[in-house]
């Protein structure tokens, strides 16, 4: 693949492994094992039974007639909310539990943002009924309480983040430390495209069957195979990277990235990275982070959990190096306006994050008959009182 | 269902063709051009080495030359200094805790250097800088390196520097201005890694007592035993020095039954944060470890 990793774990200039000593053992166990393991016939066969039978896939793709009449195009919903758990978090989670077993883990710990990732992880560990550990920034068990509850309910056990922001950045550095005390037993399972290498190319794997569904789904309902575009938010950017996954090639669809502006790009209470960031590393990859002159971490801003990160994987830092994708900001004001259009519009109730790659259809000139497929990710119940809040109901 | 082309098979780098790229680089003997502090204090082939790590800025900005006298005239054989950063991954809440403080203080690379070059009027044992890639990447590694020479830095650590990006990037760096780059191996490293590493380095090798964070006390058992003496009959190149875990005289003198020494970290910094005439006491403190 063209955009794909190199042998060393670099996409162009991004990624690698930037770990401590303490971490080479596991990172290298997983670097030579995961190609091997799930290249397996018998493990293929059960992710995708798992996938179909437990997940529910595969997720929709639904035109949205009321959307695709408002933005002049037809606009296509790759229904990912639709997945047990309520987003696309169970794909990698479930290949990544099917790997652990495989190398004889005991133990999973995990960083939520969210809580979707939590939530997924604690799934697949009562499924497999292997025990779990959950870091999550004490920020976020606030805003996203349902999800703390439901991640106990499955059996977990939530640990809080009480350094830094106390959001999903300093979970992620919770659940390394948790690692490096715990080399031998745990397998780290992390939610997004981010981390030493090979986790951004295992995230993007499992994935990417949001865009092989997707493009087939697609030739099936238009004739064609290709949209004219593909839209998807991004944190860490693993729903946008499954989305984008088999497009890449393709340089004529066009890839839209959306970020979270936060309170405004520049309001000093922002997550835009692509924006605000500059090349450095980040939780054990070269990528493109939000940091000070001096190299300090920035603590961002978003009302969304799930876009609250600082980075993003080393492979969005190349597509927008390599200006192969468009990365954009959308503001919270924004982006709760779309959530509550897609629910009034499309009874469709979207995560917060997704909102954010909804309302940048607001911004889009389509020609007709452009298609145009967008990532719901993830389903807003989580986000309810948020909403409710914002909005007053 | 659609099983085709999620895992596409991809080349890897096997450990062979890595090895190809590091015999092309040019760091399987790294010269020594003038020795620096470092070099010297571990020709004498001395034993019971005792270094002490802090984090700079901590608990006050200024405070980082003060301590570093005091340490000097306790006895202590080199210093280890921190430069703080906002995530730092293998420390546990001790070093982390520091490392927030300090950099509220206002503590940068800037300053530090600043103190650094008014600390080496003052102090005489070699001084290791120790911190995270990403201050020192931001900073730029070249420049960094000619800066932290220049104001009499002998050695530096980055723990998440990962061997191949230094040799292939930033060896160069270091090896031109004469500064000792310290790597680090735990219980779990291979011999084959840690050989490799004992070829790139000029110094010492900083043992890990165990697979861990900061701040957690090295437990005295076989196991310990074992891992110190498996290094041992390796009989490397370089001599090794323990860190992580050594928080009392019983373990640092179980380091240094097998080793050249041990460094403190984390209950030094506890130390320092507890005791407000934290000076004063800094001879007990040493003593405490060498008696």
């Amino acid at each position: 693949m063209k955009y794909g990793v190199n042998e060393l774990g670099y996409y162009g200039d991004f990624g690698g492994a930037y770990i401590p000593e303490m971490l080479y053992p596991n990172i290298e166990e997983l670097r030579q094992q995961y190609l091997k393991i799930t290249a397996e016939p018998e493990f293929i066969a059960e992710f995708d039974q798992l996938l179909k039978d437990y997940v529910g896939r595969p997720s929709p793709l639904y035109l949205a007639k009321r959307f695709s009449e408002r933005y002049g195009a037809n606009i296509f919903f790759k229904r990912e909310d639709l997945n047990h758990t309520g987003s696309h978090k169970i794909n990698n989670a479930i290949g990544q539990i099917l790997l652990a077993q495989r190398l004889g883990k005991k133990r999973i710990i995990a960083e939520t943002g969210a809580g979707q990732h939590g939530v997924a992880t604690a799934t697949v560990c009562a499924l497999m009924g292997i025990e779990c550990v959950v870091y999550m920034g004490e920020v976020d068990m606030e805003r996203q309480a349902p999800n703390v509850a439901r991640m106990k309910m499955l059996g977990a056990t939530v640990v809080p983040a009480i350094s830094g922001s106390k959001t999903l950045k300093d979970a992620t550095n919770e659940a390394m430390r948790d690692w490096i005390n715990n080399p031998v037993d745990t397998h780290y399972i992390i939610g997004s495209v981010v981390g030493p290498y090979p986790y951004p190319e295992m995230v993007a794997r499992f994935q990417s069957i949001i865009s092989l569904e997707a493009k087939k789904q697609l030739l099936e309902q238009t004739g064609k195979d290709l949209p004219e575009y593909v839209i998807a938010c991004v944190g860490g950017g693993s729903n946008a990277m499954g989305m984008f996954y088999h497009f890449l090639d393709d340089e004529d669809v066009k890839l839209i990235a959306v970020e979270a502006a936060g309170k405004g790009v520049d309001s000093g209470h922002s997550a835009a990275t692509s924006v605000l960031g500059c090349e450095g590393i980040l939780h054990g990859s070269r990528t493109i982070l939000m940091q000070t002159n001096d190299g300090q971490v920035i603590e961002p801003y978003s009302i969304s959990a799930g876009l609250d990160y600082p980075g993003i994987g080393p492979q969005h830092a190349h597509l927008h190096k390599i200006k192969r994708a468009q990365y954009v900001s959308i503001t919270d004001d924004e982006a709760l306006q779309a959530g509550l259009l897609c629910s009034q519009l499309e009874g469709i109730i979207p995560a917060i994050e997704t909102a954010h790659a909804l309302a940048h259809l607001e911004r889009m000139k389509f020609n007709p008959g452009d298609n145009v497929i967008i990532c719901i990710s993830g389903r807003g119940d989580k986000d309810l009182t948020t909403y409710i809040n914002y909005f007053g109901f | 269902m659609f099983t085709d082309h999620r895992f596409i098979k991809i080349g890897f780098a096997d450990e062979q063709k890595l090895d190809i790229i590091t015999k092309e680089g040019m760091i399987n003997e790294p010269p020594i051009i003038t020795m620096n502090r470092l070099n010297k204090l571990f020709a004498q082939d001395k034993k019971d080495l005792l270094s002490i790590y802090f984090t700079a800025g901590y608990p006050t900005l200024n405070s980082t030359i003060d301590i570093a006298e005091a340490l000097e005239k306790a006895g202590a054989d080199f210093l280890e200094i921190g430069f703080p950063y906002s995530d730092p991954l293998a420390d546990g809440p001790t070093i982390q805790n520091s490392s927030q403080v300090a950099l509220e203080n206002g503590m940068n690379l800037n300053i530090l250097f600043e103190q650094l070059a008014e600390l080496r009027t003052k102090v005489t044992i070699p001084v290791i800088l120790m911190g995270y890639a990403n201050p020192m990447v931001q900073y730029g590694v070249e420049r960094f390196c000619k800066k932290a020479a220049e104001v009499g830095v002998d050695g530096v650590i980055v723990p998440d520097l990962p061997m191949y990006e230094y040799e292939k990037l930033y060896s160069k760096y270091f090896i031109d201005n004469n500064l000792s780059n310290i790597i680090l191996v735990t219980p779990q490293t291979s011999e084959e890694r840690i050989r490799k590493i004992d070829e790139l380095s000029n110094c010492f090798i900083y043992l890990l007592s165990s697979s861990t964070i900061t701040g957690k006390s090295l437990q005295l058992c076989d196991v310990v035993d074992t891992y110190f003496k498996r290094i041992k009959d390796m009989a490397l190149k370089n001599q090794t020095i323990v860190g992580f875990g050594i928080s009392n005289r019983a373990n640092y003198k179980k380091a240094c039954e097998y080793n050249s020494g041990a460094i403190v970290g984390s209950a030094f910094v506890k130390y320092l944060g507890a005791n407000k005439d934290y000076l004063a006491g800094i001879d007990d403190f040493i003593k405490e470890f060498k008696g």
